[in-house]
């Protein structure tokens, strides 16, 4: 025990650098006004500069023009915003056919969900057991009335990084909208979208070191798209509702404090993390492809343990992760992701994810390490699986 | 810090009581709930003169309140006569907690089950074997009283969430006052399967859910 938090669930939620509130911070106390047209008062008209500097920086970190980009408020809405609204825009009549993946995000596939009781079609495209779509199932899933593909960058529980390059060309061919959720890798991995043929990108701060709240997304030049957020002309006229200048200046400033030497920091700490426990921690699996995947993640699961059980012993030694058992989901339903990539109960039960961040250190690395170690070989000790029913059955 | 269970919870958690495995014991069973995944295996030693409980052990794959309610259900048990020990209520054993979440029935309600089919198990052992009976719908009723609905943690059949039964050919029909899309849809499907699929001439189950 370090005798402070060591908080390893970056992906969920992270903490707030202090850079980022100090950007934020006039915009509470001194240009609080709404952003005005450019024939407001004074201090709209520098709320709405701050506001389309924060819009300019984060575009042209994706490489997009700023008329490209609007702010939300956050990735679900963003995914929200981009399947419904291109349904809206484009589903009339036969064209009603959608594909996302199976380990997609909630904001994606409750969205399809939503969209199937509309009266669309969804194809759930499988995965392979790394967690890859196969580009071949994709082009053969495609028809003449599909309208959106939906495929996130990277996976939100086991880091796997997606061919989203080779996924915008297939797309692209047929004529259809893509759309990524880049929610866990913007910016760590790059996505230029000059580059790449995607037309649709959710992104969001609260995974940078942002604040909570504010998110936003990419809309090529052209791409139809429908208004469902209604009220105002904020956002080019795509999503109503007063700005949050705060929220964006923050959201800006934490996409520029991100480095290259930061991603191989967090990955340094990932590849240390999964080379101990897998080689210290008999009977553990990693969930996820081994280097194509997020530089901040490694999903373990520890056979014939459960996952509630281990974190609760680690946040009583100081430690913060999340697990894909179904005793510590609010739908007591195990992850979808683990199951898509064909694991059973017993893999989604004892699995843990650690997702790392600015604060991290190795010292960290290694003192979870030590404490997984001891908390897996006492609750094996009392579990009936495992060595225990072996010997029993043997 | 704030965690999510009581003091006495995490006590049993930190330090389960009689934990383990009992040599050739005189009654033995292992619950499990695939709609959450965990298990619990329960052995118990009889003293046939007295028909108490002498000696018991537990062994758990599963969750804090999984692990803690093996505990506690081991600790009433223990000298208790066979027939006191079946009828500790899981209520029983959460009130000895100092209380349980309600979304935390479905895992902890298995020690209780343990326990009962333990004894059970002594029971069929020692030619207290019970006839085989056809599967009826009170037969069934009584089964789906096992299956706990996670919103209330209650059961289903004391909830009114079982709207129908049907058997026909030994196919059993259960329809569920849910729907399809429900967030506990699944688990609880999966529990009725557990506890319905077992009896010995049910050749098909068929769940459905309401709209």
């Amino acid at each position: 025990m370090l005798g402070r938090v060591v908080y390893l669930d970056n992906a969920a939620a992270t903490r707030l650098d202090e850079r980022v509130l100090e950007a934020m911070r006039p915009y509470f106390f001194d240009t609080y006004a709404v952003a005005t047209s450019e024939f407001g008062y004074s201090q709209g008209i520098e709320a709405r500069e701050a506001l389309d500097g924060a819009r300019e920086a984060i575009a042209s970190a994706l490489g997009a023009a700023p008329e490209e980009f609007i702010f939300t408020s956050g990735s679900t809405e963003s995914s929200n915003i981009a399947l419904k609204g291109v349904a809206l825009a484009l589903g009339k009549k036969k064209d009603k056919h959608i594909i996302v993946s199976k380990i997609e995000d909630f904001p994606v596939l409750h969205s399809s969900q939503a969209l199937e009781k509309q009266g669309f079609q969804v194809t759930y495209l499988d995965v392979d057991g790394d967690g890859f779509v196969d580009l071949d199932k994709l082009r053969d899933s495609m028809t003449n009335e599909t309208i959106l593909v939906s495929i996130q960058h990277a996976n939100q529980e086991i880091g796997t990084i997606q061919d989203i390059e080779g996924i915008g060309h297939i797309c692209r061919e047929k004529g259809v909208l893509f759309h990524t959720d880049a929610t866990h890798t913007f910016p760590w991995v790059p996505l230029d979208v000059k580059r790449i043929p995607v037309d649709l990108v959710t992104v969001s701060a609260h995974t940078i070191h942002g604040p909570k709240g504010i998110g936003g997304l990419y809309i090529r030049q052209g791409t139809q798209i429908a208004k469902w957020v209604d009220g105002g002309f904020q956002e080019f006229n795509l999503r109503a509702g007063l700005e949050n200048i705060a929220g964006a200046v923050g959201f800006a400033k934490a996409v520029e404090l991100i480095t290259p030497e930061e991603t191989k920091r967090l990955q340094e700490m990932r590849d240390r993390l999964i080379d101990r426990i897998l080689a210290e921690i008999p009977n553990s699996t990693l969930n996820g492809h081994r280097w194509r995947r997020l530089p901040q993640n490694a999903n373990i699961t520890f056979h014939f343990v459960e996952g509630e059980s281990m974190t609760l012993h680690l946040d009583m030694r100081g430690f913060a992760v999340s697990t894909g058992s179904a005793c510590f989901s609010r739908s007591l339903e195990g992850s979808h992701v683990i199951f898509g990539i064909g694991g059973d109960h017993e893999r989604t039960h004892g699995s843990i994810r650690f997702t790392f961040g600015r604060y991290n250190t190795m010292e960290d690395v290694d003192a979870v390490v030590q404490a997984l170690a001891e908390i897996v070989k006492e609750l094996r000790s009392i579990s009936p699986l495992g060595k225990n029913r072996e010997k029993e059955e043997g | 810090m704030r965690f999510p269970y009581s003091e006495t919870v995490l006590e049993h958690f930190r330090h389960p009581r009689n934990v383990g495995k009992i040599e050739n014991p005189d009654g033995k069973a292992t619950e499990g709930s695939p709609a959450c995944g965990d298990m619990v295996a329960v052995y118990i030693k009889v003293d046939p003169k007295t028909n108490t409980i002498a000696d018991i052990k537990f062994e758990s794959y599963g969750c804090a309140s999984n692990i803690a309610t093996g505990s506690i259900i081991t600790e009433l048990a223990k000298g208790k006569t066979l027939d006191e020990a079946k009828n500790i209520t899981w209520k029983e054993a959460s009130e000895a907690l100092g209380g349980l979440p309600k979304i935390k029935a479905h895992c902890s309600v298995l020690a209780v089950e343990g326990l009962r089919s333990a004894i059970q198990n002594y029971e069929e052992r020692h030619g207290l074997v019970k006839e085989q009976k056809p599967t009826t719908v009170e037969v069934v009723r009584q089964r789906l009283k096992k299956v706990i609905n996670p919103l209330t943690g209650l059961n289903v059949v004391r909830t009114n969430l079982v709207k129908d039964i049907e058997i026909k050919d030994g196919t059993v029909r259960v329809l569920v006052d849910v729907p399809q899309d429900h967030q506990f849809a699944h688990a609880i499907k999966e529990d009725i399967t557990e506890r319905i699929e077992p009896l010995w001439d049910v050749k098909k189950l068929v769940v459905e859910f309401t709209e």
